[in-house]
């Protein structure tokens, strides 16, 4: 097991020369033009974890063929939600700030002829979630797409879009959350065992505003998600949670970025993860850049995997770059440890089975991440999902009643 | 008719340098209705007698038997011990991130008797326990040990002891670290489990404290590894004034 936790002093002990540029060296520069994004070799940086062989050329030069997935959606009274084509689409590239430092990215923005549009006025409260349903039907079949959220100022509301089926997609999803909005994006994907999904979710938060962003990966072949956040304002408040389980031959990757470019912003990052069968990989890169002008910033980056057997591999790096010390707080964790045999011990001497203690504490493990999620009616659907990936392997041969 | 047989056990955990012999041949018998203090200065082995009882891992058993009415404990897994009717109330209690005490007690009771509780009379014993031990009605909402301070985490475990109940019960220092309001607590805790029909109690602690509040049917001096010196509740009077002194020079 490995812990780190490196406060901001510790940190500005190693300041040298190179924390003067601005630019983070863990984010490559971007740019709108795909032409400056060379076909990842697998060495870059950022493409060192994943395997590039079975990204089905998503990531190079797969083309962008018309979509194979049906797209699904609710409309709450006030808001607006459907397909733009032509010069609208245009205009919502970048709507979030993003600026693609991917060759993926750049190639959905540039390539992909619509957006879905996902559009809350300021001041509407929506209570229902709207709910956006991705069925693919095709896992040879490349395709690409493109969302965009805007929350108006202090609006509120909660996005979930549920990845479901067989696909090999690129997904670009930008999310502009207005000053003073409550806004929560949860993205589920429970694809089919042969999906491969590469995808960016950027958001741009507004001043004041709350944005959560929950990245839930149970299935697909592939799966590799970006999620980053700059700040429009001080005072913006950022919360990504993620959970993953990844079984085997499974490789499940999950990249943040909180980009803290105002002062006053928050960013509190927790993923959780379970590893189970051979071959199962799951990869966390936690960066957080403090810029020089960010003072009063706090943020916590938190990583912990839980390995369920042999044959897996948890990467876990959480990077800190500081560009100034007149901040609130900064620190991180990460942690990658199998079942701890004292906690086994201590059920089972309470009477409790071998299995049903390690299915309490895989349960306990996520509980309360389920809980911070936040949404009602994703809790109870998550517990039963960490139920079935636990039948997997914890419960074979053994049955048990359903969890509260 | 219960009965805890424990017959020259020998036990040793792996260091370094090697497995280290840290009980040397252990006999005590604890019959139904009998309370035995373990008293014995640090690093005497009082805890691993209890936990290798109970069937930690870490601890390797290299000789003699432990029986619970006749049935060999030692072939059993930890929590077929527990089934078995054994309770081992931990000087250390773990922390279970994530897991409600209610749902804990509510799935060892499951486990130790078979069946699910009875939902209704269930609520009622987890509360009355809760309340008796001086925790809060919202104490089941919270993860289990996490964020418990000292005396929480010792009254839990009498909790659980009064919710499981048990055959034998063996407490590992259950008085260590609590104020005095806390032992008096705890103490009354244990004399009602007591007060049941044919329980067995294990005392194990270091000091003699708790005796004036549990009181013990026989004391056992334990030093390296082995009772050194059995007698009535007056060899603990004698401890409180002596010291266990006399039994380390003899031992040296």
């Amino acid at each position: 097991m490995t812990v780190t936790t490196e406060s901001v002093r510790s940190a500005l002990e190693q300041d040298s020369p190179e924390r003067n540029k601005i630019e983070s060296h863990l984010n490559p520069v971007g740019s709108f033009d795909v032409a400056d994004h060379p076909v990842p070799t697998g060495r870059e940086e950022i493409w060192r974890f994943s395997p590039l062989k079975r990204l089905k050329g998503l990531h190079a030069e797969a083309p962008f063929n018309p979509s194979t997935t049906s797209c699904t959606w609710n409309t709450p009274e006030g808001v607006r939600i459907e397909g733009v084509s032509g010069e609208e689409a245009r205009s919502l590239r970048g709507m979030s700030g993003l600026v693609p430092n991917t060759r993926f990215a750049a190639r959905v923005l540039a390539e992909v002829p619509d957006s879905l549009l996902v559009d809350v006025p300021a001041d509407l409260e929506v209570a229902e979630p709207i709910v956006v349903s991705l069925d693919g039907e095709d896992a040879s079949n490349t395709e690409a797409g493109h969302v965009a959220m805007r929350f108006g100022a202090h609006s509120k509301a909660i996005v979930v879009i549920n990845h479901e089926g067989s696909s090999a997609m690129a997904a670009v999803v930008e999310i502009a959350v207005g000053d003073g909005a409550d806004v929560t994006v949860v993205s589920i994907q429970d694809w089919a065992d042969d999906a491969v999904h590469l995808a960016h979710h950027q958001a741009r938060v507004g001043r004041d505003a709350t944005y959560k962003h929950a990245a839930i990966s149970f299935g697909g072949d592939v799966v590799r998600m970006d999620a980053n956040v700059t700040y429009d304002g001080p005072g913006g408040s950022a919360e990504l949670l993620g959970l993953y389980f990844a079984d085997a031959g499974q490789h499940i990757e999950h990249r943040l970025f909180a980009d803290h470019n105002a002062p006053q912003t928050k960013s509190n990052v927790l993923y959780k993860g379970a590893l189970q069968g051979e071959g199962a990989h799951t990869v966390w890169i936690g960066n957080v850049l403090i810029r020089k002008v960010a003072e009063g910033i706090e943020t916590y980056e938190e990583n912990r995997n839980l390995v369920l057997t042999d044959g897996c591999r948890a990467d876990s790096v959480p990077n800190l770059e500081i560009e100034t010390g007149e901040i609130a707080g900064a620190g991180h964790a990460s942690a990658t440890a199998r079942f701890d045999d004292e906690q086994l011990f201590y059920l089972q001497a309470r009477g409790i089975s071998e299995k049903e203690a390690q299915r309490l504490v895989v349960h306990g493990f996520f509980n309360d991440l389920i809980r911070q999620v936040g949404v009602p009616s994703i809790e109870e659907r998550l517990l039963g999902t960490v139920e079935a990936e636990l039948a997997k392997n914890v419960l074979k041969d053994t049955m048990f009643g359903t969890v509260d | 008719m219960s009965k805890l047989e424990i017959n020259d056990l020998h036990v040793t955990v792996d260091t370094e340098d090697g497995p280290k012999e840290i009980l040397k041949g252990v006999t005590l018998s604890i019959k139904d209705g009998e309370t035995h203090a373990i008293m014995g200065p640090n690093g005497s082995g009082k805890s691993t007698l209890a936990y290798s009882i109970a069937g930690h891992p870490k601890y390797t058993i290299t000789g003699g038997t432990v029986t619970l009415d006749g049935q060999d404990v030692l072939s059993l897994s930890v929590d077929e011990r527990a089934r078995a009717g054994l309770f081992l109330a931990m000087q250390y209690p773990v922390e279970v991130p994530g897991v409600s005490v209610s749902n804990f007690l509510r799935t060892a009771k499951t486990a130790i008797d078979g069946e699910a509780p009875k939902l209704r009379t269930w609520v009622k014993d987890v509360n009355a326990a809760l309340e008796q031990l001086n925790l809060d009605p919202s104490f089941g909402t919270r993860n289990v040990n996490e964020g418990f301070s000292g005396g929480e985490k010792k009254r839990h475990e009498i909790a659980q002891l009064e919710l499981l109940d048990p055959t034998v019960a063996i407490l590992d220092e259950t008085d260590s670290g609590l104020d005095i309001d806390a032992l008096k607590t705890v103490s009354e805790g244990v004399n009602r489990f007591r007060a049941r029909e044919g329980k067995g109690v294990l005392l194990i602690t270091h000091y003699t404290r708790i005796l004036r509040y549990i009181e013990p049917d026989y004391v056992h001096v334990f030093v390296d590894g082995k009772v050194a010196e059995s007698g009535g509740k007056e060899l603990a009077d004698q401890l409180e004034a002596e010291g266990y002194d006399r039994y380390l020079k003899a031992n040296a």
